[in-house]
């Protein structure tokens, strides 16, 4: 195990140093068929390795769109679109499905695990899905298992939630295994929209903080969607998206 | 395998409604089914209502009529053929035996048939059936009566019990009904009561044609001459002989010579007479009632577009919590086939166990209801194996429910991953 970890980290290595930017956008629009004006629009966006961004705006700015158009679900109707150096859009949708599976963690609102599976299985299926997930899980447990039950502890779910079925779950629970499992294989990209909503203020906090520091630890970047702006101080940068009727650009701060 | 496990847990989660969903398509299927061997068993049974005779003599009238009168025994006859002439076709080289009918009485709505005790002998229906007496004996003295099945189960009659007839085909209750004078002073005494065949013989109070002449002694004008009544002892000393029948059942001795036979028939010097081939009439008799055949069709096509439907209705129900395990699936990395992969599993698996848990429940009604079915309605529906003409509709239906389950979930899996990302907008 101990070789083909150092393997692996071999080359993770060796992409996270060809010095692409997980995500580089420029010149964005979208614009949804019957609506006269883009709901997105995004002059120049970039998101190094291990970078974590807010993404914030009112409702229908294009929040949703802007993490559909990243996880290749929706390709932009103007400008480009690189995620991780590729381009999703140019990709056959059997190659975005793969793509997606072998380098992104997505994490919902709420609803996000399987209820007729344990916490265990709803965190390992990624590695069923994609073997380059299943591989890099090496780095963070001997095996699948291993790693799954290293990230539920790391987000504090204790060992007696782990083969329970997951409606038994608390809200807050239940979005700690949906986290462990975007996170199973040290995916490049964690995607979490606004996954806080449905948390009362202290467990947005507990998650928040497990979130961001399990992130870094698997070296993932992380685009959290989300509107409550007191969650934005915890991130060194910040993306506004503007109503979608205004007719300015999109301002892009980088808060460093 | 993965997907297989997957599917297998997703089904069982929502074991509920699929259960409800196969007992749908159970339901659907059994009633097609039913419908379906309820439709040929009516057919089979009309086609079979006479077997074994190969020719039907009458007076000349249209076939289907004569059909009618002698194996139906419905209808008023509107004219007979002569005993002389029925006489000289018992005798004929080429015929093996003849059963000479007469119709004209009733009893209780039931028709009365007057004939021989070689209709015992030689009446056959179905496959080559022969008659067989549940109870009792065929004629022995003069008055008595054998009844069909049904006669006696619905009137309670049991052998050794007196009936009355009366005068004409009156549909009565009893002997006094209005309109229809009775035969009160000749009562029969049941003497048999034949096995049911699901024939019109289970319809029929059979007696001795000597006996139907008997009862009409003295009614030369339709009515009772007033002042005579001859007492039964003295019966015995008139020529019960009669004069008349309404037809002849003919089995030759050798089939091919049916049609030489018919010729010589139709062309009998001394009265017109017509002979018909009983399975063309039926045929002929057949199309006109087939309206109802595919009346009862076009019910079992109904009976399995209701079905679908709700098949249909109720997976459509189910689709909002399937669109969300969908974009799960889809988001931790199955594919597009993956996920129509496992819809297809399952609705192919649901829709082939329930018509299979139909075929068992129609087989399952079919024998345990099958004896009330056929003491009360006189229709059997076999427990039986699908025949080769059910695989087909049995296939059509399966390959229906499973295009039905495949729609919603082609539309949930193009959906899907958006459904996940964008939940509200």
């Amino acid at each position: 195990m101990a070789s083909s970890t150092s393997g692996i980290d071999l080359i993770n290595a060796a992409n996270s140093t060809n010095g692409d930017p997980v995500i580089d956008l420029r010149g964005i629009a979208f614009t949804w068929p019957g609506q006269a004006a883009p709901c997105l629009r995004l002059d120049r966006f970039r998101l190094d390795a291990g970078e974590q961004v807010f993404v914030c705006g009112p409702s229908g700015s294009g929040k949703s769109t802007l993490l559909s158009m990243l996880a290749g679900v929706l390709a932009p109707q103007q400008g480009s679109l690189r995620v991780l150096g590729t381009a999703p859009d140019a990709l056959s949708a059997p190659r975005r499905d793969r793509f997606r599976a072998d380098h992104i963690g997505l994490i919902f609102q709420q609803f996000n695990l399987l209820p007729y599976l344990s916490v265990v299985d709803n965190v390992l299926l990624p590695c069923r899905f994609s073997r380059s997930r299943r591989e890099r899980s090496a780095a963070q447990g001997a095996t699948p298992q291993a790693a799954a039950h290293a990230l539920l502890a790391q987000l504090d779910l204790p060992s007696a939630l782990w083969q329970r079925a997951v409606t038994r779950l608390s809200v807050g629970q239940q979005q700690r295994v949906a986290a462990a499992r975007a996170l199973i294989g040290r995916p490049r990209l964690v995607l979490a929209d606004e996954p806080t909503s449905a948390l009362d203020a202290p467990r947005q906090q507990a998650f928040m903080d497990l979130l961001q520091r399990e992130c870094g630890i698997a070296g993932a970047s992380l685009v959290f969607v989300s509107h409550d702006e007191r969650l934005a101080t915890r991130f060194q940068r910040r993306l506004s998206l503007p109503a979608a009727h205004a007719p300015d650009a999109p301002d892009v701060a980088g808060a460093a | 395998m993965l997907m297989l496990a997957m599917a297998a847990r997703s089904a069982w989660n929502r074991r509920f409604n699929l259960l409800l969903m196969l007992l749908a398509i159970a339901m659907s299927t059994a009633m097609l089914l039913g419908v379906e061997r309820i439709r040929h068993q009516v057919r089979a049974s009309f086609a079979h209502s006479v077997s074994g005779t190969d020719l039907v003599v009458g007076a000349r009238t249209s076939p289907v009529q004569l059909m009618l009168y002698t194996v139906f025994h419905l209808g008023g006859t509107t004219s007979n053929m002569s005993w002389d002439s029925a006489r000289r076709l018992a005798v004929h080289p080429a015929v093996a035996w003849t059963i000479p009918l007469s119709l004209g009485d009733s009893h209780r709505g039931f028709p009365v048939l007057a004939t021989t005790p070689g209709y015992f002998a030689h009446y056959r229906y179905g496959n080559r059936q022969p008659l067989v007496l549940a109870q009792g004996q065929p004629f022995a003295a003069l008055f008595d009566a054998v009844l069909g099945a049904e006669v006696a189960s619905r009137l309670g009659y049991r052998v050794g019990d007196r009936i009355v007839l009366s005068h004409g085909d009156g549909d009565g209750d009893g002997p006094a009904h209005a309109g229809h004078a009775g035969h009160e002073n000749r009562p029969f005494v049941v003497s048999g009561i034949l096995a049911r065949t699901g024939t019109p013989v289970d319809r029929t109070v059979h007696i001795g044609l000597e006996a139907l002449q008997a009862i009409h002694l003295g009614w030369e004008g339709g009515m009772p001459l007033p002042g005579l009544a001859i007492l039964p002892e003295q019966i015995r000393k008139f020529d019960l002989t009669p004069h008349s029948v309404t037809g002849v059942l003919v089995g030759l001795k050798l089939r091919s010579q049916v049609f030489t036979v018919q010729r010589e028939i139709a062309e009998d010097p001394h009265e017109p007479l017509m002979a018909v081939l009983p399975g063309v009439a039926l045929d002929a008799l057949w199309r006109v009632t087939s309206v109802a055949e595919r009346a009862l069709l076009v019910v079992s096509g109904l009976v399995v577009m209701v079905g679908l439907a709700g098949l249909a209705s109720s997976i459509l129900a189910a689709l909002g919590e399937r669109r969300r395990e969908l974009a799960i699936l889809r988001s931790v990395g199955a594919r597009p086939g993956d996920l129509l992969a496992m819809l297809a599993l399952e609705g192919l698996v649901v829709m082939l166990a329930g018509a299979l848990l139909g075929l068992a429940l129609v087989t399952l009604l079919a024998a345990v209801s099958g004896p009330y079915l056929q003491s009360a309605f006189g229709v059997t529906v076999p427990a039986a194996w699908p025949t080769p003409g059910e695989w087909p509709l049995l296939a059509a239906t399966v390959g229906a429910g499973f295009c039905v389950s495949l729609l919603p979930g082609w539309r949930a899996y193009r959906l899907s991953l958006a459904d996940g990302l964008m939940p509200t907008t």
